[in-house]
């Protein structure tokens, strides 16, 4: 975090709640002090925190604790204990049709910025490669356990892989059948004695927004058959699905 | 191509940047004909719009003719003559399908950056910040308009540019503030801001049944053209007291409706919409949420307060109270462009309004680092600036 001017920063997310910071800091700060009374001043001192936030980008902290920053409130347990994300979103697209795109495994990597590839290799049976540290890749087998057609979709690695993890989706039809809902559950974990930094790599720092992320992707995808771009100037190169 | 470029605060220059390619299936590439300055693009200008980059494209009101278009594009060819509204929309997801175009939940690459703020985004604009997308702008010779089989609109060429462009924007805007008024024959209606969206809001007010609407500014140009052009009763609250003519003008129940076309223009991430809204809170200023108090303290019990000025944070010394005593309705949001384009263009193609009425300057793309300032100082009587970027204004 670099201390970038209020006009030119980058769009992080980090310095838009630092922008809250500091505004809530103020705000506080300037009613209390202008109230010139002692309640004025105890409002004023509760800007201190704010504007620490603001300042430092943290929060202050009490005593010893070394908790590392959540992404948010929605799950996401990253680290040695491994991953457990629970994300869902609603599309305007038919429950079959959403449900066999997502049944075809070798379209999840359209969204699912971590994956390269997915290939059924024999019915329910499908090999998982994604993005590991350095380029290499990270390779898996799993299984589909269970199977409701437009219902639910689970699948689990086999033994021996590089990670372990079991996904869910459920598929619900939503707003008296005009809607279709998707329930992600995705829990990833190194296997015992190897590094949980893996996992870890595979969603970066917020892997529950890295994965609602992919969902957004997913929705726009099957909604508005495309992904938008901002066309930065000289962006060039169409895309193709 | 030549491009309007933010570099940062007042900081704008004209530059050749590389023309604009179809990037995705439904895209179109626009050649510009006419672009023009927003009142929302003044905030820009002054530096205090978050996540705005050097280099960024400026604009969101504009028009031309369609000079390519992507391979799922079936709605527009090649020849046609189009404006854009400045709201960018998939037209497929719920919200488009509700007709709130404005909400669209596909068409923000950056949907993130908005959800961390206000826990929801909206669609992408044009040229606004990347926030909003990051998409470039229209105050260039080219703009790349994605979903461009839904947004763009054909106009017919027995119109003149200035005539429809600001069916991109400000005519659309102030339109459905008048038509959130709820307006039965015989209402009263109270403007706040005769800017140009506040013109249209008064001159689609009456369109739309009014008996009588009043504009309240403090910018005697603003307040003439409302009165000459939108035919509207002016009020300078700089002179009068504003609650009492309005009580006075009817009969002490206050206006049937009242529209804030001030607001407190949003994007309440920086720093200085904090500032103004400390500022705010201790009363070191009132102007601006000033606006939306008086018309909640206006407006006649059971009346509706119809919000296009746009707000951005947590709005402090609220009256909840009087609002919620007098049984108000209250109405707001970024116009839902896609909705009111073909019936407004219908209007204008039947005589009913011509919105070139609000131009007052008429300048070349070359010149809109002046006029970014003339806008701002509102040197000249500026009231709203068009560009040419074929060169002849």
């Amino acid at each position: 975090m670099t201390t970038n001017s209020a006009l030119h920063f980058e769009p992080s997310l980090a310095n838009l709640e630092r922008f809250a910071a500091i505004g809530s800091g103020g705000l506080l700060l300037m009613s209390g002090a202008m109230r010139r009374s002692a309640s004025g001043w105890c409002l004023a001192l509760l800007s201190a925190p704010f504007l620490y936030r603001g300042v430092t980008g943290q929060w202050p902290r009490r005593g010893r604790s070394n908790r590392s920053a959540h992404d948010d409130a929605r799950e996401a347990l990253a680290g040695d204990r491994g991953l457990h994300v629970r994300e869902s979103i609603r599309l305007e697209c038919p429950l079959d049709e959403v449900y066999r795109f997502w049944r075809e495994l070798d379209n999840l990597p359209k969204f699912m910025t971590h994956l390269v590839r997915v290939t059924e290799t024999e019915p329910g049976r499908s090999h998982w490669v994604a993005k590991g540290p350095g380029g290499v890749r990270v390779e898996w087998n799993a299984e589909i356990f269970n199977e409701v057609e437009n219902k639910i979709l689970a699948w689990r690695s086999l033994p021996d892989s590089d990670v372990v993890t079991v996904g869910s989706v459920n598929f619900d039809s939503v707003r008296g059948g005009r809607s279709t809902q998707i329930s992600v559950n995705l829990q990833y974990s190194a296997p015992a004695g190897r590094a949980g930094s893996l996992v870890a790599f595979l969603f970066g720092k917020a892997p529950s927004q890295t994965i609602r992320e992919d969902l957004r992707r997913f929705k726009q995808l099957m909604e508005a058959g495309e992904a938008p771009r901002a066309g930065l100037v000289g962006e060039t190169g169409e895309v193709s699905r | 191509m030549k491009a309007v470029r933010y570099y940062g605060k007042e900081d704008i220059r004209v530059e050749r940047v590389p023309d604009p390619q179809i990037l995705n299936p439904r895209d179109a590439i626009v050649k510009i004909t006419t672009t023009a300055i927003c009142g929302s693009d003044l905030h820009i200008y002054g530096g205090y719009i978050p996540t705005m980059e050097k280099g960024d494209i400026l604009g969101h009101e504009f028009m031309g003719e369609v000079v390519d278009v992507g391979r799922e594009n079936h709605r527009l060819k090649v020849g046609d003559r189009v404006v854009v509204p400045f709201t960018i929309a998939c037209g497929r997801c719920y919200f488009c399908k509700e007709d709130l175009w404005s909400l669209c939940d596909n068409s923000n690459p950056n949907a993130w950056m908005a959800e961390k703020l206000s826990g929801f985004s909206g669609s992408g604009l044009f040229g606004y910040s990347h926030m909003y997308g990051g998409y470039p702008g229209g105050q260039a010779e080219y703009a790349r308009v994605p979903f461009a089989d839904v947004g763009p609109i054909k106009v017919p060429d027995s119109l003149s540019d200035e005539q429809v462009l600001f069916l991109s924007d400000i005519f659309p805007t102030g339109y459905m503030a008048a038509e959130n008024c709820g307006i039965r024959p015989g209402d009263t209606i109270a403007v706040w801001g005769c800017g140009p969206v506040g013109q249209f809001a008064i001159k689609s007010a009456y369109l739309l049944g009014a008996e009588r609407v009043i504009a309240i500014d403090r910018f005697p140009e603003r307040l003439e053209l409302a009165a000459s052009q939108g035919k509207a009763v002016p009020l300078n609250y700089t002179e009068v007291d504003v609650q009492a003519e309005l009580r006075a003008m009817t009969g002490g129940q206050g206006p049937d409706a009242c529209i804030d076309a001030v607001g407190l223009e949003a994007h309440g991430t920086t720093l200085d919409a904090w500032y103004d809204r400390a500022k705010t809170a201790t009363y070191l200023a009132t102007d601006r949420p000033h606006a939306l108090r008086q018309a909640i303290a206006a407006c006649r019990k059971g009346g509706t307060v119809s919000i296009p000025g746009v707000y951005g944070g947590w709005l402090d010394k609220f009256p909840l109270g009087p609002a919620f005593a007098k049984g108000l309705t209250l109405k707001m949001g970024q116009t839902h462009m896609h909705k009111y384009l073909p019936g407004l263009l219908a209007r204008v193609e039947r005589g009913e309004i011509d919105p070139s009425f609000v131009i007052t300057h008429r300048v070349t793309l070359d010149d809109a680092p002046a006029m970014y300032q003339t806008f701002r100082e509102k040197q000249d009587r500026c009231i709203k600036v068009v560009m040419k970027p074929g060169g002849t204004a």
